[in-house]
């Protein structure tokens, strides 16, 4: 089936001048989004995953420099058709046409992206009346019907709280009520539940999901959680030191990852059904993106690198015809290496439980 | 068997209210009571504003508490206590907070933040044991002897978590409180911090409270768990019984939220969400109640009869 692509990332490199020197965030990154679907970019703070989509956005800081690249963004909502390079939108272009109309951002602090002093019924009309100019009456209807929507009881009571009146989990409901405001194709969640308790980041990825089934939004992910990816991702982008090591198919990333590094962050969740004394963990901490590199970035913390990691830096192998991996353990005269026994056997482990558990 | 064992920590009935007015106040722990052995890890989970960390806070004398008593190695510890009382307390009971960034000093090298302890309890006579004792501590935590004469600031957050653990293990404490000391991290640098703190727990036999809201990785480090639900402590036990049959349901409704790394059953699994007005579960009434071996719950009779018919 052809899938319509609303997002294409292509070759994007970007930098950051500091007093330090210059920091290369990103280094050609390539990555899609298709209509409809979830992509997660998962990686450790400082990997560039929130680069990637703050640049999709227009909202780099001033000391960021786009080096190459080209983000395409196709879609056609209500007779507006829109097939552009997004990079070359001026900063005011994208205000008026991108921002919060085509493309919405839920951030991670819910109390730091509200307005302390607006109700949260004028702020969820707010982008409406700016984008669309929407009536009074009927922003206001459509607010109330996008707080029941985002599960918050009594919304025409609720238009008048403050975002302080509302608890953390509720404040979140409410960004996401503003992000989906203006009926964007793309919605892009910046660790949206890591400020969040684990029972109300549950509620909350199950309210994204079903908001998706309902209208049909793209969403991208960003966590550093792959309990959270499982949930709710199609496709994951795994991203360490700026470059995208890792894509594929949900199934294809936990059930049959290829890199070490994604072998790594899946061996450090743990597990509720087994009983090591010790967690694993990757060596070293993530990759200091103002040395510069030489050969694969993700070499000193990786137990299986070879040589040639020190060296040359790993181009993207094709595992299959959605899954790539950036890793010469791929290459023809790689000796054979595969992941560590312990983490084997909890994928078998969960191959069961599909068979068991679902399956048909 | 723990009967025989004298607690290193004993909380009785421990009340925290805060007055936010004339006329109302937040019940943020209301009613809580649990020991810690020497040696041991006591998880301590539950949402925000379940009274987590109110009760560390309490116990290592940050708050007065509104009523209720808090035992340390065989001393009462809460209400007015002696100098000297003080300042056992302040070298035995150490605290490590969630963000290791707001809680060092950045005018101060990591010598001099992890010797502060020293300094003040007059520990050392000497510079060269002063710095002795330094190296060893952060040789303990994974950090090299070059990293003491750097700044806060050129840390990275897990190295900095261990920072902050060096400076708690260099008072040669009996017990230590973990605020969240993990939350703010990301979850392959977690792992590197619980391994660390389990592996120093078995060098120094430190008592650990340690509080998160994190069941997954409480179960890893902690020997027995508490599960705190608005200042009642709802259900505690060993890490075993927790896990393999939770009573409670607003246990389970933590358990059903720890997401696994499985795509196919994780994409149908919807959370078990817990609401205590919907379930008209009232915690004043009820009791605790003895499961087994050191496995409680608070509950009326009726109550925890069909929870345990629930689960099983």
């Amino acid at each position: 089936m052809n899938k319509d692509k609303v997002l294409s990332i292509r070759d994007l490199s970007i930098s950051f001048q500091t007093t330090a020197g210059e920091v290369n965030a990103i280094r050609g990154v390539d990555l899609d989004l298709y209509q409809g679907e979830t992509l997660a970019i998962v990686g450790e703070s400082g990997s560039g995953k929130s680069v990637t989509v703050k640049a999709i956005m227009g909202i780099l800081s001033g000391n960021g420099k786009i080096k190459s690249g080209t983000i395409h963004f196709t879609s056609r909502k209500s007779g507006e058709e829109v097939n552009e390079n997004l990079l070359r939108f001026s900063k005011k272009e994208m205000r008026r046409r991108i921002n919060g109309r085509r493309i919405a951002m839920v951030f991670q602090d819910p109390m730091t992206s509200l307005n302390p002093t607006m109700t949260i019924g004028s702020q969820i009309m707010e982008g409406m009346r700016y984008h669309y100019k929407t009536s009074k009456k009927e922003a206001y209807d459509k607010a109330v019907r996008l707080l029941d929507l985002v599960g918050i009881t009594e919304p025409e009571k609720r238009m008048k709280s403050y975002p302080h009146q509302l608890s953390g989990g509720m404040r979140q409901r409410v960004v996401i009520a503003i992000a989906l405001s203006c009926d964007p194709e793309i919605l892009i969640c910046d660790e949206p539940t890591t400020a969040l308790d684990v029972t109300i980041q549950a509620k909350i990825l199950e309210l994204i999901k079903e908001i998706q089934e309902k209208t049909g939004i793209s969403v991208i992910y960003i966590t550093h959680d792959l309990g959270v990816v499982a949930k709710v991702a199609d496709y994951v982008a795994v991203m360490y030191a700026g470059k995208v090591v890792e894509k594929g198919l949900s199934e294809e990333i936990f059930y049959d990852p290829r890199h070490p590094y994604t072998w790594g962050l899946l061996s450090a969740m743990p597990d509720l059904d087994t009983d090591d004394e010790v967690l694993y963990t990757i060596p070293g901490s993530p990759f200091n993106l103002l040395n510069k590199t030489e050969g694969d970035a993700f070499a000193e913390r990786n137990r299986f690198a070879l040589n040639i990691d020190y060296r040359l830096e790993p181009p993207m192998f094709q595992v299959t015809e959605t899954h790539y991996a950036a890793t010469w353990l791929l290459h023809e005269n790689a000796p054979a290496v595969s992941m560590p026994e312990a983490l084997k056997e909890r994928i078998k482990r969960l191959g069961k439980e599909v068979e068991f558990g679902g399956g048909k | 068997m723990e009967e025989n064992k004298k607690p290193l920590l004993e909380v009785k009935d421990l009340k925290q209210h805060f007055k936010l007015g004339r006329k109302f106040s937040v019940k943020a722990v209301d009613g809580v009571s649990f020991r810690i052995y020497p040696g041991e890890t006591y998880g301590l989970v539950g949402e925000s504003g379940s009274g987590k960390s109110t009760i560390g806070r309490s116990v290592i004398r940050l708050y007065e508490p509104t009523s209720g008593e808090v035992w340390f190695q065989g001393i009462k510890i809460s209400g007015r206590i002696s100098a000297e009382e003080t300042k056992r307390l302040r070298t035995n009971m150490q605290m490590i907070f969630q963000d290791p960034m707001a809680c060092l000093n950045p005018r101060k090298k990591i010598l001099d933040i992890v010797a502060q302890g020293l300094d003040i309890h007059h520990m050392c006579s000497t510079q060269e044991e002063r710095e002795k004792r330094v190296y060893r501590i952060l040789d303990m935590v994974g950090l090299s002897r070059e990293h003491a004469n750097r700044y806060p600031h050129q840390f990275s957050g897990g190295q900095r978590q261990r920072i902050g653990i060096a400076r708690a293990l260099i008072m040669k404490p009996e017990l230590i409180i973990a605020d969240e000391a993990i939350s703010a991290l990301d979850v392959s640098i977690q792992a590197q911090v619980v391994n660390l703190m389990k592996e120093i727990q078995k060098q120094t036999k430190t008592a650990i409270l340690f509080i998160a809201h994190d069941l997954s990785m409480v179960k890893y480090i902690s020997d027995r768990i508490g599960v705190l639900h608005l200042g009642h402590l709802v259900e505690t036990g060993t890490t075993e019984e927790i896990f393999s049959k939770p009573v409670h349901p607003y246990t389970r409704s933590l358990l059903s939220a720890i997401p696994q790394p499985d795509p196919v059953s994780e994409r149908k699994r919807t959370a078990y969400v817990y609401d205590v007005k919907e379930l008209g579960i009232d915690y004043m009434a009820g009791v605790e109640h003895h499961v087994e071996g050191q496995h409680y719950v608070l509950g009326t009779e009726t109550e925890v009869e069909r929870w345990v018919t629930e689960s099983f």
